[in-house]
């Protein structure tokens, strides 16, 4: 029996890298950078958080909490604006 | 039930970075780009208009003076004339650019009023800094939207227009019913909480 080994792998182990504009990386990081702002504000000032301490609290209190909106904001322009915006500035790029 | 006004300078501030965040994207990538998917082109000129929709409950609510009241419906008009004219730029309803100057005239109109409804000085409270200073910013910031219905494609000015709205927002997040600024609070403000 004769045991053929062949070397070269069926796929590339990398694919080429896709070199990306700057105005694309900087409109990827918009959601994340604001999601940070958020984060480093809120170890800043914890006591903004209600939800870290919810007890005795009312319901605006519990509802409105800034720190947590920016966050919101943030995930949803890094969900839904974001990934489209791209694809339509690197087919314009 | 009824929030108190600080609760609702926050949610304001959320909507405004909604706006800002869209802007500075749109400056960035260039209208062209922001425009090819129709739903995008309707998104901040929809939330402009859902703001001046949400300033008349604040109106009806919040009657502290007949100041205050003018003030809030003034908000709500203008904001509502603005987002609607750009709806219509977008649909094709309104073609003239000229149209693009009611963003201008809402920000003049709602710089006024934020610093007409707040009779006490700056340092008052955290309140009346706030009020003076996004006033100021409102009306220094219209110079960008007003250039900018004459140079569309210029990124300083979106950009600016953008910032604008982000300035406003970091403001009205760090608003306070009862707070200091910068040491600074006065005895008739009452109490500070938290």
């Amino acid at each position: 029996m004769v045991w053929v080994v062949r070397a070269e792998p069926a796929l590339p182990l990398e694919q080429p890298r896709v070199r990306r504009s700057a105005r694309t990386r900087v409109v990827a990081a918009i959601g994340p950078v604001t999601v940070l702002a958020a984060v480093v504000w809120t170890l800043f000032q914890p006591y903004r958080l209600t939800l870290l301490h919810p007890e005795g609290q009312s319901f605006w209190w519990l509802a409105v909490e800034p720190p947590l909106l920016i966050v919101v904001v943030g995930l949803l322009f890094s969900a839904l604006v974001a990934p489209g915006l791209i694809e339509d500035l690197e087919d314009a790029d | 039930m009824q929030p108190s006004a600080e609760f609702v300078h926050w949610l304001f501030a959320t909507g405004f970075l909604v706006l800002g965040l869209c802007l500075l994207s749109e400056a960035i990538v260039g209208p062209e780009v922001w425009n090819q998917r129709p739903w995008r082109a309707y998104l901040w000129p929809g939330t402009a208009f859902l703001m001046g929709i949400g300033m008349w409950p604040v109106m009806i609510l919040f009657t502290n003076s007949t100041l205050h009241m003018v003030a809030h419906s003034a908000w709500a008009q203008v904001l509502m004339l603005a987002g609607g004219a750009e709806l219509a730029l977008v649909r094709g309803r309104l073609s003239s650019r000229y149209w693009h100057l009611t963003i201008a005239l809402a920000l003049v109109v709602s710089g006024t009023a934020s610093l007409v409804h707040e009779q006490n000085p700056w340092y008052f409270s955290r309140s009346a800094f706030i009020h003076h200073a996004m006033g100021w910013i409102l009306i220094t910031g219209a110079l960008f939207p007003l250039a900018r219905t004459f140079r569309p494609r210029s990124f300083v000015l979106s950009a600016g227009f953008a910032v604008t709205f982000l300035v406003v927002s970091v403001l009205l997040y760090s608003h306070r019913d009862v707070a200091d600024i910068f040491g600074h609070l006065s005895p008739a403000a009452g109490a500070p909480h938290r």
